[in-house]
């Protein structure tokens, strides 16, 4: 899977940090950073509750 | 039953948890499911069309294989026969149900409806006061809650004076304390809000057009457009006699069931939540999404491997240049401490004190701060270590 992530729409909620922190990070510089485009398929369950509770909508997942 | 963010999220879930029956999403609204956070932000503001607020385009659909039933309300619940009966006669059977059909707006007790007095909950709603926005030049906002306060924000960045009445002597005091309340108070005052907090309305004037608003000390504060923020009330009329527990919203228990397979979600729902100890109806975006995920999960889950909700609530606030969130709860007098930044500043992190734990943090302009005690929360750290954690360099 490719995690896609709409920086422009990121409202820094961290909740994607939360649910799946081997995917997603807030840098040191505020901005949401994705560690890892393409995680392995255990971590598919993180990634979609991630996706899911992302109040703006910023996150894809693509196969 | 409910096609806002709790039922899309239940819908999405039986899908992707490989549920393939017949599975059918009924909404009172006739807009296709959307969002509201920005009903108070980007559509007031004009910076959003109201397409951006839909969670997915038309065809998005498709892939759910729904029966998408919109602009229909629901009047009863047979639990017996396992039938909604809806508005326009027909009905809905089901093998389960879940309910996630929201609030709506409180209205001014004994206050008749008129032209410019206006809710904001809906689509609709935002598009209204949105487009009221554009004549008006002077508002009144009743509450000063967040919707109050987003709302107040919207019109000052449009050049609309705003008169904002609270009843409470500090806003939001017992959510946020008395300290934070107040910062939010001259927040909205440095930006030309004319706040007045410890009054009621006791009347609306005007005939066939809202003139303005008479308050409990007399007052009169003429006003194109009065904006009502005084809170929600769960929809759960349509399911008085049914025999669900109603009290302020659904009763259900911890796994989301009111009744044999009946859930309830979102909005609506009073579940019992194991990290906050009891049954609270919660209002927030996030507790819409985890309650909905959580109910299909017990639904489609082995009965022996039940769990029980347990979630720290979310929220968060827009207001100018400001981000607010807030997670937790804290109790009126609840220690507060900020523990980074200053109130003067309008940027912190803000802990919370229950006994000897922490059990809130509310930042401001401090979204990673508030990542890291989302986790000290959760795992139900003593105030002590999360101090110490926070003041350690």
């Amino acid at each position: 899977m490719k995690v896609v992530v709409d920086l422009s729409s990121c409202d820094l909620h961290g909740l994607c940090v939360e649910a799946a922190p081997e995917v997603f990070e807030i840098g040191d510089d505020g901005a949401l950073r994705v560690l890892n485009e393409t995680p392995s398929d255990d971590l598919r369950a993180k990634v979609d509750k991630a996706v899911r509770e992302c109040p703006t909508g910023a996150i894809s997942v693509t196969e | 039953m409910g096609a806002s963010l709790a039922g899309l999220r239940a819908a999405e879930t039986l899908r992707r948890r490989g549920y393939d029956g017949v599975l059918t999403l009924i909404g009172d609204e006739r807009h296709r499911p959307y969002d509201r956070p920005p009903l108070s932000k980007q559509v007031l503001h004009g910076t959003w069309t109201p397409e951006q607020t839909f969670f997915r385009q038309k065809d998005g659909y498709d892939p759910l294989a729904l029966d998408l039933r919109l602009g229909v309300r629901a009047t009863s619940l047979d639990l017996r026969a396992r039938r909604v009966t809806l508005a326009d006669g027909t009905w809905a059977d089901y093998d389960r149900l879940i309910i996630a059909t929201g609030a709506r707006v409180r209205p001014l007790p004994g206050i008749a409806p008129r032209p410019g007095l206006l809710g904001l909950r809906t689509l609709d709603d935002s598009l209204m006061l949105r487009d009221e926005l554009e004549r008006a030049r002077r508002v009144a906002v009743v509450g000063m809650g967040f919707i109050g306060l987003e709302v107040a924000a919207a019109c000052r960045s449009r050049g609309v004076d705003v008169v904002a009445v609270e009843a409470l002597p500090v806003p939001l005091a017992p959510i946020v304390g008395p300290a934070l309340g107040e910062m939010l108070v001259a927040m909205h005052a440095d930006h030309g809000v004319d706040v007045r907090t410890g009054v009621t309305v006791t009347d609306v004037y005007g005939g066939s057009r809202v003139a303005g608003i008479v308050l409990s000390d007399g007052s009169r504060v003429d006003a194109d457009v009065v904006v009502v923020g005084i809170g929600v009330v769960p929809n759960t009329e349509w399911l008085e006699g049914s025999g669900l527990t109603l009290d302020n919203g659904i009763v259900c228990d911890g796994s989301g069931e009111a009744a044999p397979d009946v859930y309830a979600a979102g909005d609506v729902a009073c579940m019992a939540n194991a990290w906050h100890g009891g049954s609270p109806r919660i209002e927030h975006w996030t507790n819409a999404v985890e309650q909905s995920v959580h109910v299909v999960e017990q639904m489609l889950g082995a009965p022996d491997r039940a769990t029980g909700f347990s979630s720290v609530p979310y929220f968060w606030s827009d207001q100018y240049d400001r981000k607010v969130q807030f997670i937790g709860r804290a109790r009126p007098h609840d220690e507060m401490l900020v523990v980074d930044g200053s109130i003067a500043a309008r940027r912190l992190t803000a802990l919370y004190r229950h006994a000897d734990r922490v059990v809130a943090c509310l930042t401001v302009n401090q979204p990673r701060a508030l990542i890291k005690y989302r986790k000290l929360l959760a795992s139900n750290t003593s105030w002590d270590v999360a101090v110490a954690d926070a003041t350690a360099t």
